[in-house]
């Protein structure tokens, strides 16, 4: 790493990839803002294994376009992010990093299940490890929003609150997918929790073409910071 | 992370029952006591402050290194200390679980905790400033936990025996993984081999506080070594870590912040100086750099937490109802 920045060659395949890729890392990141801060000892493990198993990914994935994957993480600007803008919100409380990582999941298993069988070798690869590591993902947060959508007049309050807030932004998670088969899945556990469904409406959109919340900016400063602060350093 | 011997006096009487000699029977045919076995009292509530107050070291101490998660500088690196962190707190939850054998819920020694009143490593009242303190206390930490912890992998007590022989050889794997992120730092750029050494000199004295107390301010370990729960006196312990640290930071090329540091040929040691133990004092007794900081992190993520426990304890009834 001797440059400060990156320029990459955007074909299909990289796009795709980066999409994938910075879906698990930013949402990976997020996940482990939670260490040594969670509610209880057993969540404090919970989310460290997801958030591993998800910046995991984000690697395997990285390393498959044939570009660094430390200069793809540390050396790109927000503009050349393509994550979907809901990895990017902030982690809020616990409701909402559990309603936001089971809506996000059910997507990405749905994706991996789909990928298993691409020509594209490498991707079936990756998928095949990934959705079994996804799988695990959905069931514990849906065992998760069961419990706080179905637990107490507060928990319920804040898991709608949640809901509410990030149905807009699942267009952008479903877009690759058929949402149809998605609500299949995120419905029933919906009433399980005895949450209330938003309306489809409005959806934002604009992650994956580079155009982001304002957090993505603060979270890659501080990501970033060693790598920008020390060019061409190796750690 | 690691049991610091604190040595809290316990103030019961020796015993002389039939029963508490045959439990010292037990002990000196190096038999292990199990949980459901009859104990002395003052066994159990030695066992019990020192398990817990290894358990809550294990789960303060995840917040100096979480607290470089979010900027470390490398994927491969970032995966490392998560999963590092990640460990630590398997460890306490091993680690209250064996206190659980005992007779105490994980609730009252985190209420204990939360409230101040129990105590927990000093070394984790200190601040992680650069990312060289990642590999510092992966190097140095986890390497004064291993010296403290191999031995009380033949604790008499059963439980805390075992959980020990799994946890020494996850902290054997953080030190080589602390001493290898040195490495690289010293075989780095300028700045990089700089910020190691100035890691070094802010942990190097706090870390031979892990130890505890010198000999001869803590006579109360006798009961300890007389029921094998410690084999191995603070100052002993302290001298083996000296030794097998002090080459391997030279071979880093860098230097200890001690002027009195010398290898003694003639006994085969590395001679140290003086222990700033008014420091020590002052940061167990509450004035560390990061006490303040540490304990409240704790309390605000079990109130933040508290509306969570209940929901799910609030969901579990309505299905025990239905069911
Ligand atoms: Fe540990
Ligand atoms: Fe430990
Ligand atoms: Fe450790």
């Amino acid at each position: 790493m001797a440059t400060t920045s990156i320029t990459i060659d955007e074909t299909p395949r990289v796009r795709s990839f980066l999409a994938l890729a910075d879906d698990a890392l930013i949402l990976g990141h997020r996940t482990s803002e939670w260490t040594g801060h969670a509610p209880t000892l057993e969540e404090e493990l919970a989310l460290a294994n997801i958030a591993l198993d998800l910046i995991g990914q984000a690697r395997a994935l990285y390393q498959a376009t044939g570009y660094a994957e430390d200069e793809l993480a540390y050396l790109r600007d927000p503009p050349q992010f393509r994550n979907a803008l809901l990895a990017e919100l902030p982690n809020g409380d616990f409701a909402f990093t559990i309603a936001r990582l089971f809506l996000v999941s059910v997507a990405s298993d749905l994706l991996w299940r789909g990928a298993m069988g691409s020509d594209d070798p490498d991707l079936a690869a990756i998928a095949a490890k990934a959705e079994k590591e996804t799988a695990y993902h959905v069931r514990h947060t849906a065992e998760w929003l069961i419990r706080l959508g179905d637990g107490t007049g507060e928990s319920h309050r804040r898991a709608q609150d949640a809901i509410e807030t990030l149905w807009a932004y699942t267009g952008e998670v479903t877009a690759g997918i058929d949402r149809a088969a998605w609500l299949r899945v995120v419905s029933p556990i919906l009433v399980r929790a005895t949450l209330t469904q938003p309306a489809d409406g409005w959806m934002q959109s604009g992650g994956r073409d580079g155009r982001h919340t304002e957090h993505l900016g603060h979270l890659l400063a501080e990501m970033q910071i060693l790598p920008r602060s020390y060019p061409g350093a190796v750690w | 992370m690691y049991s610091q011997a604190l040595n809290t006096k316990d103030t019961a009487a020796a015993d002389s029952s039939p029963q508490a000699d045959r439990f010292q029977a037990r002990i000196d045919a190096e038999e292990r006591i199990e949980p459901n076995d009859w104990m002395p009292d003052a066994y159990r509530r030695t066992l019990i402050r020192q398990i817990s107050q290894h358990a809550h070291s294990e789960i303060v101490g995840m917040l100096p290194e979480g607290n470089w998660i979010t900027r470390a500088p490398s994927l491969r690196r970032k995966a490392a200390l998560l999963a590092k962190v990640q460990d630590e707190g398997g460890h306490g939850l091993y680690l209250y679980s064996a206190a659980e054998t005992l007779g105490v819920s994980r609730e009252e020694l985190t209420d204990q905790l939360l409230s101040g009143r129990a105590k927990y490593s000093s070394i984790f009242n200190y601040p992680t400033l650069s990312w060289a303190d990642i590999g510092t206390i992966g190097w140095l930490v986890d390497g004064a936990a291993i010296m403290n912890q191999i031995p009380l992998c033949r604790c008499s007590f059963g439980p805390y025996a075992r959980a020990m022989i799994r946890v020494c050889r996850e902290e054997s794997f953080h030190q080589r993984q602390g001493y290898e992120i040195m490495l690289t730092l010293c075989r780095g750029t300028a700045e990089q081999k700089a910020m190691a050494q100035d890691a070094l000199n802010r942990w190097w004295w706090p870390c031979l506080m892990m130890f505890g107390p010198p000999d001869t301010e803590s006579a109360h370990s006798d009961t300890s070594m007389r029921w094998k729960i410690k084999r191995f006196t603070n100052d002993a312990l302290r001298q083996k870590f000296v030794d097998a640290t002090v080459p391997q930071g030279h071979f880093l090329g860098l230097t200890f912040p001690d002027p009195d540091l010398r290898f003694d040929e003639a006994a085969g040691h590395w001679r140290f100086g003086t222990i700033d133990w008014d420091e020590f004092r002052r940061v167990l007794a509450g004035n560390g750099p990061c006490n303040r900081e540490r304990l409240s992190a704790r309390q605000k993520a079990h109130a933040d937490g508290a509306w969570v426990r209940e929901a799910a304890l609030a969901h579990a009834a309505k299905h025990r109802k239905a069911a």
